[in-house]
């Protein structure tokens, strides 16, 4: 009931800022009213919206945020953070959606990660940030985020971090077997099978089904099986750049070449540790993951470039990452845009990165410290510098679904059936594409 | 005047007596004497089943406290079954109380604020409510029966997001009242009092109390709630059970980890392990879940003679 009360009159504190920034600074401009004052936010509303302080809630589960709310209150004292971690992923945007429904308890920024933007942008659960001027950050960020956040003409969220792809693997196992590092996905299935073969208990990759994962794939072998103009929807997964990535990966799974186990699964973790999952095809950021979570392959583990499709090619894919967003409803949006500009565009940045996080800012991705940094768990490998090259061979063009949420959520029931019974992938593609067809029109978009 | 002194005196040693009667029954009737020779026939079906379901229920529990003494790396190096070299379990149950600033400690506090006002609460309005209907008579009690009973049909689960919608109207979201209130309401406790004050609350004893001119809240609390004892605790446990293990009313309710019960926060450190950049403890997870059970345990140890008997009161009677 008191945070109710606090954002109600933090709601009237920011308006009456804003208005009031408004009227000093028309002498070029003829702004007219309340439109006007919510329109446009320039820096200079940012900065009264931090002076005059107030408190907003973030809802994110990412880590490395801790640290940047608590640099963001020290640099503004009147702002108060209140972070929370109302759940991972799905958990979340339950949350969210539940409390856009019931109109109260909304915070004033949450985390949602990139295949999960447009859905939130379509039903205008989120903010257009363009209102205070995030479409004159073009360039700031590299283009497979910055495409991510974009929906129409509007921009939905700001990029926190991104993942592009490459090839994480254990260089103990394939020095043991004396198998060269592949570099194209040819190579990769022979990588497979000759691992397989000098241990019968050692797998190139684990795969059960992943969305994310078959998403990220179809989109660097070149598919664009989404395609979305507002509520026109097309699904199509027989696409050529599809074609590719199905009957490569086919052989892996119709070999059993890969191994069992979920991603992210106790399993996975042991797997990772001790030889039995010799490679990852896997965003970015996961070399914190493996610096906390596998502790025993310190040393072992490597990164280089993703596996291509024709040799000496040079495309990758984005797999995950999120973005920050304002909901429709938040109460203090200007002071919300204002920490959004400190987390993802300004210091904020820098202090995530040192916390392991991997940056969507093209700022840090090229700076020499970024790049040069010796990790290690990886040998001393500067990682970063294979990293930072994917983020700029992302192919473009790619699109998620404006319900790319509950398609992954029946992705199991659909494609995953290709891993466990007769049916191919190509035609688990196709039951999903069906599911997804049939989802989207009971929600009234137009298919095609 | 002498007559009345005598049926009080009476009626107020009352209450211990028809435990002990039950019980003094159950050691010397001729059921058993019936049944002893039942017991000389061991069936070695019913033994092996027996067994079974003992292992059965066993095992996880056994695997919890085993793991529990794992570390993190240990967890993974090691057959599920057994011990691993190390034996960390101290110093899990201290990581538990200490990580994230020890936010397990405030989890365990807002679990037994739960457990006490909301359970607690469930089991008085339960006994009061049960009582009431079971012993007085007044129009509408048939429609109230059949609430209760269609209440008891609908799953809580369903309940949950309409509730959501209208403790988020009266902003009472990610306060503790959005857990208590809905806990609360118990209407299996409610049916459970109801039958089981019929045959433990003899009119009888009532009229007499009554006709000594007793006042009904009187009769009541020095009467009747002795009598009520073994329901009473049954009900207790299953509603502090409940609540013990509520999980999808917080996880719809509650945003602020502060007032996280532990299902919940144990929940969001094993889900650190599927974030980007978030730290895995699976070690913190067990042994967190490990001493989540304790208290549960030490609650079954405690009330077992009360649970039971109040199971068998059911029963018997039905």
């Amino acid at each position: 009931m008191t945070t109710t009360r606090r954002h109600a009159l933090l709601l009237g504190a920011a308006l009456s800022v804003s208005l009031f920034a408004t009227a000093c600074g028309t002498s070029g401009d003829t702004g007219s009213g309340t439109a006007a004052a919510t329109r446009s936010a320039s820096a200079d509303d940012l900065q009264a919206a931090l002076n005059a302080g107030g408190s907003i809630t973030v809802w994110a589960w990412e880590p490395t945020l801790k640290k940047v709310v608590a640099d963001f209150q020290t640099k503004y004292p009147k702002v108060k953070v209140n972070l929370v971690n109302a759940g991972t992923g799905n958990d979340q945007y339950t949350a969210l959606q539940n409390a856009v429904k019931a109109g109260s308890g909304l915070p004033d920024v949450a985390q949602i990660e990139y295949y999960a933007l447009p859905q939130f942008a379509l039903g205008k659960a989120v903010t257009d940030l363009t209102a205070f001027g995030a479409d004159k950050l073009d360039g700031t960020f590299t283009p497979g985020p910055w495409n991510s956040v974009h929906s129409g003409s509007g921009i939905y969220g700001l990029p926190m971090d991104s993942g592009p792809m490459a090839l994480f693997y254990n260089k103990d196992v394939f020095d043991k077997h004396k198998i060269e590092v592949p570099k194209t996905w040819e190579e990769y299935i022979a990588a497979a099978k000759k691992l397989h073969e000098a241990d019968p208990k050692a797998y190139i990759a684990n795969d059960v089904g992943d969305a994310g994962f078959t998403t990220s794939m179809i989109w660097q072998a070149g598919g664009k099986p989404y395609k979305v103009d507002g509520t026109k929807v097309g699904v199509d997964f027989g696409d050529a750049g599809t074609q590719k990535y199905t009957a490569a990966w086919q052989q892996l799974v119709s070999g059993k070449l890969v191994a069992p186990i979920a991603s992210w699964s106790d399993a996975w973790y042991k797997g990772l540790g001790d030889g039995t999952i010799a490679t990852l095809v896997i965003g970015a950021w996961m070399p914190a993951n493996l610096e906390t979570g596998v502790k025993a392959g310190a040393g072992k583990w490597r990164v280089a470039p993703m596996p291509q499709w024709e040799s000496g090619g040079k495309a990758t894919s984005e797999n995950g990452g999120s973005s920050l967003a304002i909901p429709e409803g938040a109460a203090n949006k200007q002071l919300a845009y204002a920490f959004l500009k400190f987390a993802n565009v300004d210091e904020g940045v820098r202090t995530r990165v040192d916390g392991g996080a991997f940056p969507a800012t093209t700022a840090q991705l090229n700076s020499p410290e970024f790049k040069d940094k010796k990790f290690p768990y990886f040998g001393d490998q500067q990682v970063n510098q294979v990293l930072a090259e994917s983020a700029s061979q992302v192919v473009s063009g790619w699109s998620y679904l404006p319900y790319q949420v509950y398609a992954n959520s029946v992705f199991n029931d659909t494609v995953g059936k290709a891993y466990i019974s007769g049916t191919t992938l190509q035609d688990g593609l196709k039951a999903w594409q069906d599911a997804s067809v049939k989802y989207g029109q009971e929600q009234g978009f137009t298919m095609q | 005047m002498t007559a009345t002194t005598s049926s009080a005196t009476a009626t107020a040693r009352e209450p211990r007596a028809p435990r002990r009667g039950a019980r003094g029954r159950a050691a010397a009737g001729p059921l058993v004497i019936r049944r002893r020779p039942r017991r000389n026939r061991r069936s070695v079906t019913l033994t092996v089943l027996t067994t079974v379901m003992l292992v059965y229920t066993l095992l996880p529990l056994a695997w919890l406290v085993i793991n529990a003494t794992k570390t993190q790396e240990g967890l993974f190096r090691s057959f599920g079954l057994w011990f691993d070299g190390d034996f960390a379990l101290f110093d899990n149950i201290a990581g538990t109380f200490t990580y994230g600033g020890g936010i397990f400690t405030r989890w365990l506090l807002n679990t037994l604020l739960y457990v006490v006002v909301g359970a607690g609460g469930a089991t008085l309005l339960a006994t009061i409510a049960g009582y009431g209907l079971a012993k007085f008579d007044f129009p509408g009690k048939k429609a109230v029966f059949a609430v209760v009973i269609g209440a008891v049909a609908v799953p809580g689960t369903a309940l949950a997001v309409p509730t959501f919608l209208m403790f988020s109207n009266m902003s009472l979201t990610n306060t503790p009242w959005a857990i208590i209130i809905p806990s609360l309401i118990s209407p299996f406790g409610l049916y459970l009092m109801w039958t089981f004050a019929s045959d433990a609350v003899p009119d009888e004893i009532l009229e007499s109390a009554r006709v000594d001119g007793a006042r009904e809240f009187q009769t009541f609390f020095r009467i009747s709630l002795p009598l009520l004892a073994p329901g009473i605790v049954t009900v207790l446990l299953f509603t502090v059970v409940a609540t013990w293990n509520n999980y999808f009313l917080p996880l719809i309710m509650l945003k602020d980890p502060d007032w996280y019960p532990l299902t919940l926060g144990l929940n969001s450190w094993n889900a650190q392990a599927t974030t980007a950049g978030g730290e895995v403890i699976f070690n913190l997870v067990i042994t967190g879940s490990l001493l989540t059970i304790v208290p549960l345990i030490a609650a079954f140890l405690l009330l077992q003679r009360y649970w039971q008997s109040g199971l068998a009161a059911g029963s018997v009677k039905g």
